[in-house]
């Protein structure tokens, strides 16, 4: 997957604007290397994902390997390397989600959007991946689109949770249709 | 000494505003609206349910206050919303959406006319017209010690904890030092609530009388166990409880740094105690100085990555060192060498909230409630197949069938009682003959159960040990940081076994190296992920074995729960001609209609979700689950006009 983003032209000019501003950001840090999985979460938190090169120059700039950097940031579930989508989609495969079904509701949502778990779509509109509890096991099965934690979710809520997204979309982009015409008439 | 006031008379200051603000909320003039406002309320609409309020309240044009509280731990009631009008005692209303929110406006808050009972839960006071939630078993029989506030105070307002007794523990250690509070902790004989059971006094001991200095006290709120969310809770509902609880144990260790471990996943939980923190020192009950006593605390919060390792002790130092979060071997322990070698006192986030209580009560009262070794309550969340699921706090000692079937209302839709899993991906699978177990760290370990951090799953018949225990192996397989060799590899192994059961795939010898290979990986690992990883595996082959034996034996899943070998399909004598129920919801595509007008499921197309099950309307319920999958009769099924129907036109 990353390697079809990667020949994706748009993805790589992005990934090249938010390396740039790492390399701005970075300078105005502590070189205590205490500080490496938190500069990691914070690259993380604005960028949404750590592009590979950024792990590099953070390894600079604490003066270690990147081999360290790479190491840590695969070893905990928080991070991820490829671009999140614009509507991350988390199945929580915790164990009241797992034994009221979980797994089946990950399965339609790779079925819906036709990608594996840690993987996003083409267009950069969903990404999926597991989580492992989020903590509200009394409304299991749990999905968090979004910020937004939907609850009892069953294969038909999935096909409606897409759903919603794509009729907000086009609802979106109607709107945005009609201002233009409006401020063309005008 | 006019110019020195001491610290319980800087807090009586404090004190005195909030409790005049406290009083107002208590005989308002305006209606008070408490919305739960934690994850979970949230998860269940709560966000709605405060708009519904707001736009309703602006209609009417009708004064009213809305306060968001945290979570009072009844999840199956979400989202809970407290009315305190004028002249009536505070009254819990359940479940109560952007709907039901414009009724209580329109019937209730527009002149008090009708406190609409159908959604009440009960009075929160003692009163002659309401039910009270006392009179519930759910409340008669919890104790709450530490979740007492919880969902009844504004975890943004300082002034609420202030009101309620808030910070007086703290006050109090600072005049009478950190010995005192180290002894009154060990003589209350706290045991550690992550799950281990140390003694936290003990602890505590061990950091005083380290001669290295600085000191580090560190909250452990990385609650990565699925299915366990109180420390969540209490974070998001109390959070200056657990700052206070916090600050205590710096003063007992003299610690001049403390930290806050969060798990990055809650963040929620990192913003409430981030603005906690604020607002704490801004009246100097952190940092600087507190309480114009000699002793100050620089508190930070650290959020952690994920990794469920961590919540172990020297690996969570690791990863707050900037690296993987590996365990080390111990002795030394962190409380004598921790943090960048410095004395450290790892506690989790209920000890840490027990804490003022047993300060400002006293050791006596604390060792009153529970068990005479294990003194205090235990907060469970008790999920799945329950009819009130959510968190649960009792004294320690009571039984698990006590807890289930009377405290949680027994097991949803009348189904039979199979298994409840205690302690997480650690712990075990306990049958019904184990149910009078009383819940301590003892008992439960004697079982093969674990308290761990107090995730309780209860299951019905509907649930698949063998499933359960991969589930939980496959959880801790991928948990292994790689560090001893039985861990990282045996525990795949384990893993490898349980899936090819789960497909039927099996021998003899599998299940005796599931034993063999279970006791191994508990001798060969460093830290308890190892050692506890097998007690899913050991607890199930124990009390379920002829599930396991069904699994390859048969080629059958009793619980009719593994997909590979179970099979849907349609009972062509129930199924009701003309309706398409199922049709629609089928993701696959794979319902077809018959010749006579009646649907079948194309085997080869059909992935087991069960939806179609649900989609049965209940008057035919015509979909029938079998296993082995041969199970499925010869209904002698053909397709509408000799070729199978497109589903969706």
């Amino acid at each position: 997957m990353v390697d079809n983003l990667e020949q994706d032209q748009e993805v790589d000019l992005e990934e090249e604007r938010i390396l740039d501003a790492i390399a701005a950001e970075l300078p105005g840090i502590s070189r205590d290397v205490h500080q490496l999985i938190p500069v990691l979460q914070k690259i993380q938190h604005i960028h949404g994902y750590l592009p590979r090169d950024s792990m590099g120059m953070v390894a600079a700039h604490f003066a270690i390997t990147a081999a360290k950097v790479f190491g840590i940031a695969t070893f905990y579930n928080q991070f991820r390397f490829n671009p999140p989508g614009r509507h991350p989609i988390k199945v929580c495969l915790g164990t009241a989600c797992h034994v009221k079904g979980g797994e089946i509701i990950l399965e339609n949502f790779t079925r819906r959007l036709g990608i594996e778990e840690g993987e996003t779509t083409k267009d950069r509109e969903y990404s999926l991946e597991r989580v492992a509890c989020v903590g509200c096991c009394a409304l299991a099965p749990v999905v968090v689109v979004g910020e937004k934690i939907e609850s009892y979710v069953t294969p038909s809520k999935v096909e409606g949770v897409v759903t919603e997204i794509q009729v907000q979309n086009e609802i979106a982009e109607r709107a945005k249709a009609q201002d233009e015409q409006q401020s063309d008439s005008e | 000494m006019n110019s020195n006031p001491t610290p319980s008379e800087l807090l009586r200051e404090l004190t005195q505003t909030a409790a005049k603000q406290w009083e107002s909320l208590h005989n308002p003039a305006v209606p008070i609206i408490y919305v739960g406002h934690a994850t979970c309320g949230r998860a269940a609409g709560s966000q709605e349910t405060i708009d519904g309020f707001k736009e309703a309240l602006a209609e009417k044009g009708i004064e009213a206050e809305i306060i968001t509280v945290g979570c009072l731990g009844h999840c199956y009631a979400e989202p809970l919303v407290t009315i305190h009008y004028p002249g009536f005692p505070p009254l819990m209303y359940q479940k109560v959406g952007a709907g039901e929110a414009r009724v209580l406006v329109n019937s209730f808050l527009q002149g008090g006319e009708d406190p609409c009972f159908e959604y009440l839960l009960g009075a929160l006071e003692p009163n002659d017209t309401f039910p009270t939630l006392m009179d519930y078993p759910r409340y008669l029989y919890e104790k709450r010690v530490i979740m007492n506030q919880c969902g009844l105070i504004d975890p943004y307002n300082l002034d609420h904890y202030l009101a309620v007794g808030g910070y007086q523990a703290l006050a109090k250690v600072l005049e009478k030092g950190g010995q005192w509070v180290v002894e009154e902790i060990k003589s209350a004989h706290l045991r550690g609530r992550g799950g281990a059971g140390f003694p936290a006094g003990i602890k505590w001991d061990f950091a005083r009388q380290a001669e290295k200095t600085p000191k580090v006290v560190i909250c452990n709120g990385d609650e990565g166990d699925p299915g366990a969310y109180m420390d969540r809770t209490l974070m998001e509902s109390n959070p200056h409880q657990v700052l206070e609880g916090l600050a205590i144990a710096a003063l007992a260790v003299g610690a001049s740094r403390a930290i806050l471990y969060i798990r990055a996943e809650y963040p929620l939980a990192v913003n409430t105690i981030e603005q906690a923190i604020a607002a704490a020192k801004e009246r100097n009950l952190l940092g600087d100085r507190i309480l114009g006593a000699d002793f100050s605390l620089e508190v930070s919060v650290f959020q952690g990555s994920g990794a469920f390792v961590c919540g172990e002790e020297t690996a969570l130092i690791q990863s707050l060192q900037g690296n993987r979060g590996m365990p080390r071997y111990r002795p030394p322990y962190p409380a004598v060498e921790g943090l960048d070698g410095l004395p450290t006192v790892i506690n989790n986030v209920k000890t840490l909230s027990t804490v003022p209580s047993i300060v400002l009560k006293g050791s006596h009262w604390f060792k009153s409630i529970g068990t005479e070794k294990t003194p205090g309550t235990a907060i469970f969340s008790v999920v799945g197949d329950v009819e009130y699921p959510g968190l649960v706090e009792v004294p320690m000692g009571v039984s698990l069938e006590h807890l289930i079937f009377e405290i949680c209302g027994g097991i949803k839709d009348g189904k039979p009682f199979k298994a409840v899993q205690i302690g997480g991906p650690s712990g075990g699978c306990l049958p019904e003959s184990e149910l009078s177990t009383p819940i301590d760290f003892d008992s439960l370990r004697q079982v093969g159960a674990m308290m761990g951090s107090g995730g309780m799953v209860v299951m019905n018949t509907d649930a698949c040990m063998v499933e359960v225990a991969r589930y939980f192996v496959d959880f801790t397989q991928h948990e292994s940081c790689g560090k001893c060799t039985f861990c990282r590899i045996g525990t795949r192994h384990l893993l490898e076994i349980l899936k090819g059961l789960t497909k039927g795939e099996g021998s003899d010898d599998d299940i005796a190296e599931l034993q063999t290979l279970s006791e191994e990986i508990i001798k060969g690992s460093l830290c308890s992920l190892g050692k506890t990883a097998p007690n899913p595996v050991l607890t199930t082959l124990r009390f379920f074995k002829d599930e396991y034996l069904a699994h390859y034996r048969d080629h059958r899943c009793p619980a009719l729960m593994c997909r590979e070998l179970i099979a849907y399909y349609i009972d062509l004598d129930a199924c009701a001609r003309g309706c398409d129920a199922c049709v629609a919801c089928c993701p696959t595509e794979s319902i077809f209609t018959t010749s006579n007008r009646k649907k079948a499921i194309d085997q080869e197309k059909c992935v087991k979700c069960g939806e179609c099950v649900y989609a049965c309307p209940p008057e035919y319920d015509a979909v029938r689950k079998v296993s082995p999958p041969e199970l499925i009769p010869d209904q002698g099924i053909k397709p509408l006009d000799g070729k199978k129907e497109e589903s969706n036109e």
